[in-house]
């Protein structure tokens, strides 16, 4: 049965998307995403380092935007004209590609969305022709704001940015659920397997994941686990968990017991 | 005359974008380009001419989440 996540103009058969950070290397970082199963990739864009290593490979030649749709971020931004910026860059970087995820970070130590800024930057980009997925606070009001600015998609945060910590919200993020049309995808603080399947049961249309895959021990074998664990939540969704109770109901039926 | 590149001013020619990238390696490579704040399409790459004091942003992609 086809379950595509669909986001914007865009539609995918995974709902687990990925980042490309915090690898050992280029070849790591190729075997991880192949082996999570995602159709979404984020990059970031940076300066050309000039003089070193002019042949040294790529990150799109490994993580082929024929195959992947990629995401360019704005991390690192810490203004609404910076991201901006990057956003123009990464769409001029892949010929026209229009679909960003917005953040920018606060220069703290919880590298907390600064939303104030967040908020700008989405409606010149929104304006500006951008297909928006957009990194947020787990501020229900500040989800709804950046819907109707018209950002395709709003990712809350479940914990700070590669803390691992898991969802430390899940009332909050079940708000924004309720309150928002468009696909709401968790992004940052899931940190194993389990977290991402909270986050799909709670109905998250998406987990975007990078440093609970790129820092486990066995990275590859960690997007395995959460391609399962995302599919595994999904369907637990759809499905509908049964009821809490408070006290125990038997599984097997009291009559016709021996004597 | 000089230019600015990714923050460090560099000794050149009066030249083409192109014939700079392509010095550089740069030109087969996917990267964008910014001169004085303004994108520059790769279509323009041949046309566009360096002046004196052009401050540059040449990126790339790199792995992030």
């Amino acid at each position: 049965m086809l379950d595509f996540l669909t986001v914007g103009s865009y539609s995918f058969k995974s709902r687990l998307l990925v980042g490309t950070g915090k690898y050992r290397d280029i070849k790591e970082t190729a075997q991880a995403i192949e082996a999570s199963g995602a159709d979404v990739v984020t990059m970031a864009v940076r300066r050309v380092n000039l003089g070193q290593n002019p042949g040294e490979p790529n990150l799109l030649d490994i993580i082929s935007p024929d195959r992947y749709t990629l995401l360019p971020n704005t991390a690192g931004c810490h203004t609404a004209d910076d991201a901006v910026r990057t956003c123009r860059l990464a769409r001029e970087l892949l010929d026209g590609h229009d679909l960003v995820k917005l953040e920018v970070i606060s220069k703290s130590r919880t590298l907390y969305p600064d939303v104030v800024a967040t908020l700008d930057a989405a409606r010149i980009l929104v304006n500006d022709g951008f297909q928006v997925m957009v990194y947020t606070s787990d501020d229900p009001l500040i989800a709804m704001e950046l819907e109707a600015i018209g950002c395709v998609a709003v990712m809350p945060l479940g914990a700070p940015i590669g803390s691992g910590l898991g969802l430390q919200n899940p009332y909050n993020i079940r708000e924004i659920l309720e309150k928002l049309s468009v696909p709401v995808i968790l992004d940052a603080g899931v940190g194993t397997a389990s977290d991402a399947t909270v986050a799909m049961e709670l109905g998250c249309k998406g987990v975007l994941i990078n440093t609970a895959i790129a820092e486990a021990k066995d990275s590859i074998q960690m997007a395995q686990a959460m391609k399962m664990a995302v599919e595994s939540g999904r369907l637990a969704y759809k499905a509908g968990r049964m009821h809490r109770k408070r006290y125990a109901d038997a599984s097997s039926p009291e009559a016709g017991l021996i004597q | 005359m000089q230019v600015s590149v990714n923050g460090k001013n560099e000794e050149t020619i009066k030249q083409t974008l192109a014939e700079f990238l392509i010095a550089r390696s740069l030109l087969e490579r996917r990267v964008a380009v910014e001169c004085n704040g303004h994108i520059i399409l790769k279509s323009e790459y041949k046309k566009f001419i360096l002046n004196d004091g052009d401050i540059l942003e040449i990126v790339h992609a790199i792995g992030g989440g």
